[in-house]
């Protein structure tokens, strides 16, 4: 049960060049990917493709092929991947549906189109909103809520769709440290009852935590791939538009001035994971973790 | 007189028993006071088949016909206006779109339904946000008429745009949650619709053909 691109490129309708070009890339079960890179190097196109929206919904030319789950994508209906590639996007606001009054509601909208049953319903709505820690937001107006509330809404209104594979694009955007800690937490617990997950994400601290193996995309091209600590650490990142994780730059600069040793490097390590993971919020989303992905 | 009496029956007593009487009268009174008085004051002064006169003016005539008649108007104006307004006042959206789609009513119909309410203050937020941006560029949206209709173009330019962009990223999001998928929805919870409802409902249904026979037949006013 995988996710695959092969030889992947793809051109916005109108446009006279490919905005990816021969991407090839594969996602196990349980597997964290990052994908960093610059503003335009088609991070978020890729995220499109890789949840089947393009070109099917939005347009434009798809060279290449696309497997999920062995099955090739260009066969598959939008509404058919759904419940099989949840996708969440960086702008919270249009992600809501705008016709749910509550946040409860709002949850339920996804697995309700796909017609579960309703005692199945209400137990995926409640799974997400505590995996979230949201549970106190069930009643509220989505409209009326901060935009980093509305965005744990709306990754919790895809994680009750319970998809195998998950692409995230940008999801901690619009959130605080807890927010984004709170998130990584749900994301670590949902690949280890084997849901695959890509991560688009500018901030390279979580994408190091997080992840086994990044690509760094630029001009639609893959720049780099390996595993995270590796492509992080790597001293072309910066030339393609990428912050490294605030402990490599540490080490680095450690380094330039001649203050490396293994001791300061294990404490700067120990310092980096705390910081990503003590300002997760403990509360009901660690009493959901039982709840793993139909 | 029957809208006078639907004005009570169906509008006025549902209201106060809902405990929206208040804003019921509050938001007729916005949106027919203009209304209202011209058609009043139209009709007591200038009725043509007017006989009773009840004040001369110079010029003008006032009667009791008139009067009569611009009482007649306004209630139906009334009892048009308060029905509808008790309707937004005491269902919501989400029943709404609920009840339509137990009923069998494509989800893609009754979303439309649903989201066209929402879609007004979102437009009106984005136009205030907007609003705010441009000022703070030194736009003049406050001095004269002409300043202020200068003002209107950099403001509604950006707000369409902004809604049909919006309409793009929300249609990929609602495909990546599954609303393309032909067939039935499972509903979340199905809206109350108790005895005394659906007894009001029947009795609304079954009095709008008597009417129409009797005012045809025994003429009703």
């Amino acid at each position: 049960m995988t996710l695959v691109a092969e030889d992947l490129s793809y051109r916005h309708a109108g446009a006279l060049r490919p905005t990816l070009r021969g991407i090839n890339l594969s996602l196990a079960d349980g597997e964290v990917v990052g994908v960093v890179g610059a503003n335009e190097s088609g991070k978020s196109t890729l995220c499109l493709v890789l949840s089947g929206l393009a070109p099917r919904v939005v347009g434009g030319q798809l060279a290449g092929r696309l497997l999920i789950d062995g099955e090739d994508v260009a066969a598959l209906p939008p509404h058919r991947l759904a419940g099989r590639v949840g996708i969440v996007f960086d702008d919270p606001g249009t992600q809501l549906s705008g016709v749910a009054a509550t946040v409860y509601e709002e949850v339920a909208f996804g697995p309700s189109n796909l017609a579960v049953g309703r005692a199945e319903l209400i137990e995926r709505t409640e799974w997400a909103l505590d995996l979230l820690d949201i549970r106190a937001l069930a009643g509220r107006d989505p409209a009326r809520l901060s935009g980093g509330q509305q965005q744990l809404v709306a990754i919790a209104s895809i994680l009750a769709m319970r998809p195998r594979h998950l692409v995230l694009d940008e999801p901690t955007a619009q959130l605080d440290p807890a927010g984004t800690a709170l998130v990584g937490a749900a994301l670590q617990r949902l690949a280890a009852s084997g849901v695959s997950v890509l991560l688009v994400e500018h901030k390279t601290d979580l994408v190091e935590r997080l992840a086994s193996r990044v690509l760094v995309l630029d001009g639609g091209r893959v720049a780099l791939e390996g595993p995270a600590g590796d492509v992080l650490a790597d001293p072309r990142l910066p030339g393609l538009g990428v912050a490294p994780p605030a402990q490599i730059r540490l080490r680095n600069r450690l380094a330039d001035a001649g203050l490396e040793s293994p001791a300061l490097l294990e404490a700067i390590a120990a310092a980096a994971a705390a910081s990503t993971s003590a300002s997760a919020p403990q509360g009901p989303a660690s009493a959901a973790s039982a709840g793993g992905p139909a | 007189m029957i809208p006078l009496a639907l004005l009570a029956g169906a509008v006025l007593l549902p209201a106060a028993a809902s405990r929206v009487l208040r804003r019921l009268q509050r938001a007729v009174l916005v949106l027919t006071l203009p209304l209202a008085v011209s058609v009043l004051l139209v009709n007591l002064l200038f009725f043509p088949a007017g006989q009773d006169v009840l004040f001369r003016l110079g010029p003008l005539t006032g009667t009791a016909d008139g009067l009569r008649y611009g009482v007649e108007v306004l209630a139906r104006l009334l009892a048009l206006s308060g029905g509808v307004t008790l309707f937004y006042l005491t269902t919501r959206p989400g029943d709404l779109t609920l009840d339509l789609e137990r009923r069998g009513v494509s989800p893609r119909v009754a979303f439309v339904a649903n989201a066209s309410i929402g879609t007004v203050p979102a437009i009106l937020e984005r136009a205030e946000a907007i609003t705010q941006a441009q000022r703070a560029r030194g736009l003049d949206t406050e001095g004269g008429l002409l300043a202020r209709a200068r003002g209107i173009v950099p403001i509604v330019g950006p707000a369409i745009l902004g809604a049909i962009a919006d309409v793009e990223r929300r249609t990929l999001a609602l495909e990546a949650r599954g609303f393309g998928r032909p067939g039935r929805r499972t509903l979340l919870r199905e809206p109350a619709d108790s005895g005394a409802q659906r007894v009001a409902r029947w009795a609304m249904v079954l009095a709008l053909p008597l009417l129409a026979v009797l005012r045809a037949t025994v003429g009703l006013p």
